[in-house]
């Protein structure tokens, strides 16, 4: 393997960040791109390089590493996060009484958009040909809210919130009603929206809503309110290469510094010499301002790794952030079983045929 | 000196404005304040608000003051007589209503008006006795609303709320039967002034006048060359009256006289002027009973001769005096004056003669004046209490012509029982827009529009509309170019594309149109500052060198040696308010005149007043603004402030910065921005775009659907398209701010990549984020609205709304399944394609005008309101009222809620339109480090031919006031500039240049080019489910039996004449019989081949033979032709032969 000077640009390696364009942006270590190297796929090699690193954890969010893969791996699983991974949200709404300013379909497309805190693997899929609700597959929620003025009626102030009952309707007035076995499946976590706050309407005296609403399990592809995630996303590890032949001038180390995102640029104090702090290098945000002054002309080069990807996931909805990314990789696995099971069926039927269906070889 | 200090002193040397480099520059900081405590004194239509003002206030008296008195021709002895008039607050007309108050909105609800009674004080003789009757009610008006009749005036915005009234609506409009009606602004050529023009093709020179005098009698008086002598030419005279012989009739009868007050001690114009002279001479005239004589025998005589005929000189003495520029003041026989008019027109025909460019541009703006809905309204009571007061004339006499009555005569009962006259007259004109009136030859049409709800700017965008008298089909550019000398004053990019383009305009946001002001005090005032009555003067003092003319409204007052002293002294007691405001003096050095002018109609905005190169204006001033302790007024009133219109803009030497003043400056502009319009002004950064853009944008701008008024939701209006979610926008512009703009946004911040994706995106398609769409963006509401009325008929039979129809198995049919027990929808119901929502039944026999039985026993018909959309809707709300004629009306507002389709259009605030032309799952499409996914994806092929740079630095504005939680401002002129906002991106580690590094959402690699990244506020402009149309089969008309026309009438699609010459051109015989016969309006007759004339079954009535009878096919259209060809006796013969 014929690999590039350790410290420089590597077009194996990296993606070129430069002023006007982005160079060297697909993999090249696909078999037969390089003569006479082999690049076929090589599980011990995959396992070599991959690692996956969680590099900090919240309540609703994750960062986290992932190594060593192709970006089409990657993407899929961002895209499989967004799209498939199955959440419940609410439906269905059947107004009984809604007097507030906000329209029916306005107000259930926004109690739509609330996300619910219910374990997905409770519900099965509603089937779409039998249209049927039944305790499996549908939750119900109650939401009733009548404005009435508070008496005796505060003085001084016109806040609403102090002079009506329910002047806001939250999310956390939404009220589970079980239907069935749901109430002894889903005794110890009862399903409620995950954020109390959110504000569904405003009502004011002598307003009033009544709802019932039907909560299935559905995914993102379907409606964005069934995607788990509020976002998922990843960028490419930035790279800075100082340019050994062409230092940064002492007198311009500042001016240097300040063309990247704070920290990540270190300064010695005495020589004036730049480097770059390895640990915090990810934090840059390659604005390629170093790029605009023509006195760092061929001092730095900004490249991103093309297979360390930098994953940030935010969580809006059941799952806790740390279990996202598992539970993409489950809806990536049964794809894989059901299209290996396809294939192998295809591949069975075919036998004696022309030979167009080659798949699912190793 | 060293070479530094020699730099210094370079700096500090003053340089030819009076100013050294090295000055600090002085500037009041907030000049710009001024704009928003003009607007709040003046709002957004005060021209409208003003001339309704004057009218009521001050014009409808005058016009009541000239025709006061009533008299019979039967008793000698009777009189009445108007002491006074006055227009009152709108009440209800019930006459059982207890709270007479009424809200305009009330009225837009009922399809009532909003008017207020018109109240006369009478005087009359009663018997032998003299009766003052006061508030005599003599019909009703309606009332502008925010007018100072209207109850809207001055309230708070708690109060408006209370009334169900949108405290931005500007007002000045009219409800007129429950529509919101517009007069719009008229523009025409000012009156009463001398407009010279040449036709170089033929030869002519002429100096023309409109006059108008109060009365509205309008007459045009030209004074015009023909073989090179001059002429005189007035509709009321058969013949063009030689010009010596038109001023000795007026009284000037030596030639030398004439000379010296036409040609004035000029040779060259002398030696021109000197064939007329001639002409004079050789028929014989010589004086001015002779000239009188001359004239009168060829004066048009329109009035009914009464008594003895008058001979031709009186004849002629009277329209002279009356008729002929009638403006100029005849007051006991003295022609002097109006003699002095036609001379100077006469001169300034030679001036135009002698010298080319001694003509008059009539397209210049100070030529304009604007016609207001005051005016219009003036004229149409003139005519309508005219009439009432002549039908009140004859209700009298015929009461008085009765020899013996049983008690006395009480003209206040005759008046009682004149009808609504008045009334009816004002709300006839308004909601038709026909202002027919025969006493002052006007004729005069769409004068009232329908004032456009689709989006709050689109219906401000209308009440500063101008509309010009020109025709639209002539075709010549001066009039629709832009004019130098509507800077400031109209909007330079407001204008439609097409046919009226440059014809219809849109006043710019400073501007103000002048009410009249009354001219005797000015002309009292200008003798007495010092001008020389006109009427002692020959023609050399005249046109002496040094003397100037003095006009007051066009009309020669007097002379003046010094012009400039004149005019300063005028203005200076202008500044200190002993003349109104409003009054203008200007010197027009090209003619040697001073003009005052105080008519109605002029364009003018407010400067800050110059002085010795120092602004009065400070920032002390300013920060009294700001404390509130002063307002607009106060700064006219102090004389910091005045008001300029057009002429007396181009006689002053105005600073568009503080800069920018030297020391003959005279006036500061108040703010560059004013120069463009309301519309325009929601621009942000126009300065930077193409400027046809800035002209596209200002009319898609108002069609953006939003939110419309704070009333919206109480409004029913005929179709109302509603933003679910509005956002004001990132990049906010002064004006956005000053029209509350923000407050009623129509639009929503899009998070923009200008990228190419899919091919889906080409010809300025864009591309949507489902997910966007899946979270609110662009959602839009329909609201539709159907009404009905459930009649009584003059029988005694009414309809009536029935319960829902049960069908033979006892169950409710499904059409009628949302219809509750009162017949009509619940309110919330789902309404689907061909539901039924009022079930209204009508008796069968209501024409039936000789039924006398029992109204509860006749048989019913059903005539129930169906749902026709093809797509389901809700039942918004239902409104059950009764107008002003007792019948019932039932409103049913349908609304639906949509969401953004393929197809529906979308557009930035650039004029760049574009429609949807895919929608991609949100994990298809790119995203950012950040993981943001753009909204939409616009192709950038929309920016190098567009040139809209100022879309680009919005989204540069907006990323950066997105970054830093601040809005930006993209104003014109100004704003918040490109390297600041760039250095805000770079602080947020982003690209200095807006460009982000995307990754593909398809591929998961990043992609190789940047991509200009942020958010630019979009609008939704049309939804293709309002206009997609197809047919197979369908209704046809019934003359023809061709298939309708238009979506509406579920028509075809027509194969026109450019397609047909296709047609032909490739020879497919077969397809173009298809589709214009076989397609269309196929009909089978019978022609006989004897006679060639139709039969028919066979059987031909002219030969009376079957014969030679053939069958054949042809378009319905034809046969049609050759029946009607038959009415004209013309016969046509279908000569038949085999193919």
């Amino acid at each position: 393997m014929a690999s590039a000077s350790t410290n420089g640009f590597d077009p194996r390696k990296h993606v070129g960040v430069n002023a006007e364009r982005m160079s060297h942006v697909s993999s090249t270590d696909f078999p037969g791109h390089y003569p006479g190297e082999d690049h076929s796929w090589n599980l011990a090699k995959f396992q070599e390089k991959l690692s996956v690193n969680i590099e900090r954890l919240s309540n609703r969010s994750i960062d986290l590493d992932l190594v060593g893969v192709d970006a089409s791996i990657a993407n899929a699983f961002r895209r499989i996060l967004i799209a498939e991974v199955p959440t419940v949200a609410i439906e269905r709404a059947y107004v009984w009484d809604n007097t507030s300013v906000i329209v029916d379909e306005v107000l259930a497309h926004r109690i739509g958009l609330v996300p619910l805190n219910v374990d997905p693997a409770l519900l099965d899929l509603k089937d779409p040909q039998n249209d049927q609700a039944t305790d499996r597959n549908t939750l119900v929620f109650r939401l009733r809210a009548a404005c009435e003025r508070r008496k005796p009626a505060p003085k001084d102030t016109t806040d609403p919130r102090k002079l009506y009952t329910n002047s806001e309707v939250l999310s956390s007035q939404m009220e589970w009603v079980p239907q069935g076995e749901q109430a002894t499946v889903m005794a110890t976590n009862p399903p409620v929206p995950t954020n109390s706050n959110i504000v569904l309407a405003k009502l004011r005296p002598g307003q009033e809503i009544d709802m019932e609403l039907h909560a299935v399990k559905s995914v993102g592809k379907d409606h964005a309110k069934f995607c788990p995630v509020a976002t998922a996303s990843y960028r490419l590890l930035p790279e800075i290469i100082l340019n050994p032949q062409k230092p940064v001038p002492p007198h311009l180390a500042e001016k240097f510094q300040k063309c990247f995102s704070p920290g990540v640029i270190r300064i010695h104090p005495r020589t004036k010499e730049v480097s770059v702090d390895k640990q915090k290098a990810r934090f840059e945000s390659m604005s390629r301002e170093v790029y605009r002054h023509p006195e760092f002309e061929g001092c730095v080069q900004l490249a991103r790794v093309r297979d360390h990807f930098l994953f940030n996931i935010e969580s809006e909805g059941f799952y806790p952030p740390e279990r996202l990314l598992l539970e993409a990789i489950l809806v990536m696995r049964t794809k894989t079983v059901a299209l290996r099971r396809a294939a192998e069926a295809l591949l069975n039927d075919t036998r004696g045929g022309t030979g167009d269906v080659e798949m699912a070889e190793g | 000196m060293t070479a530094e200090e020699d730099n210094w002193q370079h700096l500090s040397r003053t340089n030819w404005r009076g100013l050294g480099l090295a000055d600090s520059i002085k500037n009041i900081e907030d000049k710009w304040l001024l704009l928003p405590a003009f607007l709040k004194v003046k709002g957004l239509v005060k021209q409208h608000i003003d001339s309704f003002n004057y009218f009521v206030d001050t014009d409808i008296k005058n016009i009541v003051k000239a025709n006061n008195k009533v008299t019979s021709d039967v008793d000698p002895r009777f009189w009445l007589k108007y002491t006074d008039i006055h227009v009152g607050f709108p009440d209800r007309t019930d006459l059982d209503a207890i709270d007479k108050s009424i809200t305009p909105h009330e009225c837009r609800l009922r399809d009532i008006t909003y008017s207020a009674p018109i109240l006369v004080t009478i005087q009359y003789t009663r018997g032998k006795n003299v009766v003052r009757r006061p508030n005599v009610n003599i019909g009703r008006l309606p009332i502008m609303l925010r007018s100072n009749k209207c109850i809207l005036t001055g309230r708070t915005e708690a109060q408006l709320a209370r009334m169900t009234e949108c405290p931005l609506d500007p007002g000045g409009y009219f409800v007129v039967r429950g529509t919101e009606k517009v007069i719009l602004v008229q523009e025409q050529l000012s009156k009463n002034r001398i407009i010279v023009e040449t036709d170089s093709a033929k030869g002519i020179v002429q100096a023309s006048c409109t006059s108008s005098t109060h009365g509205g009698l309008k007459s045009k008086t030209y004074v015009a060359t023909k073989k090179g002598k001059i002429y005189l030419r007035h509709n009321s005279i058969h013949e063009d009256v030689p010009i010596v012989i038109g001023l000795k009739a007026l009284g000037i009868q030596s030639d030398k006289e004439i000379l010296l007050l036409t040609a004035g001690n000029t040779e060259a114009y002398k030696s021109a002027f000197s064939a007329n002279l001639e002409e004079a001479a050789k028929l014989g005239i010589f004086t001015r009973h002779q000239a009188l004589e001359w004239i009168g025998s060829r004066v048009k005589i329109n009035r009914k001769v009464v008594g003895p005929r008058r001979p031709a000189w009186e004849e002629a003495l009277e329209a002279l005096a009356t008729i002929v520029l009638a403006h100029v003041p005849v007051i006991g026989l003295d022609f002097r004056s109006k003699a002095i008019f036609v001379a100077t027109m006469t001169r300034r025909v030679l001036m135009a003669m002698n010298d080319e460019k001694m003509v008059d541009d009539r397209d210049y703006v100070g030529n304009k004046r604007l016609e207001l809905a005051g005016q219009l309204l003036a004229l149409l009571f003139e005519d309508v209490f005219k009439t009432f007061n002549a039908n009140l004339k004859s209700a009298i006499d015929k009461v008085l012509k009765k020899p013996s009555r049983t008690n006395e005569f009480d003209a206040f009962n005759t008046m009682q029982f004149q009808g609504d006259h008045i009334t009816s007259g004002f709300v006839r004109a308004i909601s038709t827009g026909n202002w027919s009136l025969k006493r002052f030859k006007m004729e005069r049409a769409g004068v009232t529009h329908v004032l456009s709800r689709l989006s709050f700017i689109s219906a401000l965008g209308m009440m500063t509309r101008i509309s010009s008298q020109f025709e639209k089909t002539r075709k010549v550019s001066g009039p629709r170019a832009l004019q130098p000398s509507q800077w400031g004053m109209l909007c330079p990019s407001d204008t439609p594309e097409g046919e009226a383009c440059g014809l219809v305009k849109n006043l710019a946001l400073m501007t103000h149109i002048t009410t009249d002001v009354e001219e005797e005090p000015i002309i009292r005032l200008a003798y007495m500052l010092g001008v020389e009555d006109i009427s002692l003067a020959t023609g050399t003092e005249i046109y002496g060198p040094h003397t100037f003319v003095v006009n007051v409204n066009g009309t020669i007052i007097g002379l003046t040696r010094c012009p400039t002293r004149f005019v300063a002294n005028f203005r200076r007691l202008r500044r200190a308010g002993r003349v109104s405001e409003f009054v203008g003096a200007y010197v027009n050095h090209h003619h040697h005149a001073v003009h005052i002018a105080s008519d109605g109609g002029r364009i003018c905005r407010p400067m800050i007043i110059v002085e010795n190169g120092v602004p009065k204006v400070t920032s002390e001033h300013i920060a009294q603004l700001k404390a509130g302790n002063l307002a607009f007024d106060d700064f006219l009133r102090r004389g910091l402030v005045e008001y300029l219109d057009v002429n007396e803009e181009n006689d002053s030497y105005i600073a568009l910065y503080e800069p920018d003043i030297v020391p003959t400056t005279t006036h500061l502009e108040i703010e560059p921005f004013t120069i463009l319009g309301a519309v325009a002004g929601l621009i942000p950064y126009p300065h930077h775009n193409q400027s046809p853009r800035n002209t596209y944008q200002c009319a898609m701008g108002k069609q953006a659907i939003g939110a419309i008024a704070y009333n919206q939701f109480h409004r029913i209006d005929t179709l109302l398209y509603l933003s679910v979610y509005p956002q004001q926008p990132m990049v906010k512009t002064k004006t956005i701010e000053l029209i509350g703009y923000d407050r009623l946004p129509a639009g929503q911040n899009a998070t923009v990549a200008v990228m190419s994706y899919s091919g889906y995106d080409i010809e300025d398609a864009l591309i949507l984020n489902k997910a966007s769409l899946d979270r609110g963006y662009g959602r839009c509401q329909v609201l539709r609205k159907n009404a009905t009325l459930i009649r009584k008929y003059p029988n005694g039979t009414f309809d009536r709304l029935a319960d829902a129809p049960l069908d033979e198995t006892g169950s409710i049919q499904k059409k009628y399944d949302i219809i509750q027990l009162d017949g009509l929808a619940g309110v919330g119901e789902r309404v689907d394609p061909g539901d039924v929502y009022v079930n209204k039944q009508t008796p069968s026999n209501a024409n039936d005008n000789t039924f006398t039985g029992q109204a509860a026993t006749v048989p019913y018909k059903n005539a129930p309101m169906s749902y026709k959309s093809p797509v389901a809707g809700y039942i918004d709300k239902i409104m059950i009222s009764d107008t002003e004629n007792d019948q019932t009306l039932i409103k049913v507002l349908i609304r639906q809620t949509r969401r953004p389709e393929l197809g529906d259009k979308f557009s930035s605030r650039h004029g760049q339109k574009g429609v949807c032309g895919l929608i991609v799952n949100q994990e298809d499409m790119p995203f950012n480090d950040q993981g943001i996914n753009p909204d939409t994806i616009m192709n950038p092929h929309g920016f190098p031919s567009r040139m809209t740079v100022g879309k680009m630095i919005e989204l540069l504005a907006g990323k950066a006031g997105v970054l830093s939680g601040k809005l930006q401002y993209g104003t014109a002129f100004g704003g918040s500039k490109v390297e600041d906002m760039s250095r805000i991106l770079i602080e947020h580690g982003f690209n200095y240049a807006g460009k982000d590094t995307l990754t593909s959402g398809i591929t998961g690699e990043p992609m190789e080019a940047y991509v200009y990244f942020g958010p630019i506020y979009y609008q939704i402009e049309h939804m293709v489910m309002d206009k997609m149309h197809a047919r197979a089969r369908g209704p046809r008309a019934t003359l023809t039996r061709q298939p309708t026309e238009g979506r509406s009438r579920e028509g075809g699609l027509r194969l026109g004449e450019m397609e047909r010459d296709c047609l032909i051109g490739y020879g497919a015989t077969q397809l173009l019989l298809e589709r214009l016969m076989i397609s269309s309006d196929k009909f089978e007759v019978n022609a006989c081949q004897e006679c060639g004339l139709m039969g028919y079954n066979g059987w031909c009535t002219y030969c009376k033979s079957s014969k030679k009878v053939a069958k054949l096919t042809i378009p319905y259209a034809a046969k049609l032709l050759f029946q009607e060809l038959m009415a004209m006796n013309v016969i046509p013969r279908l000569i038949l032969d085999d193919a």
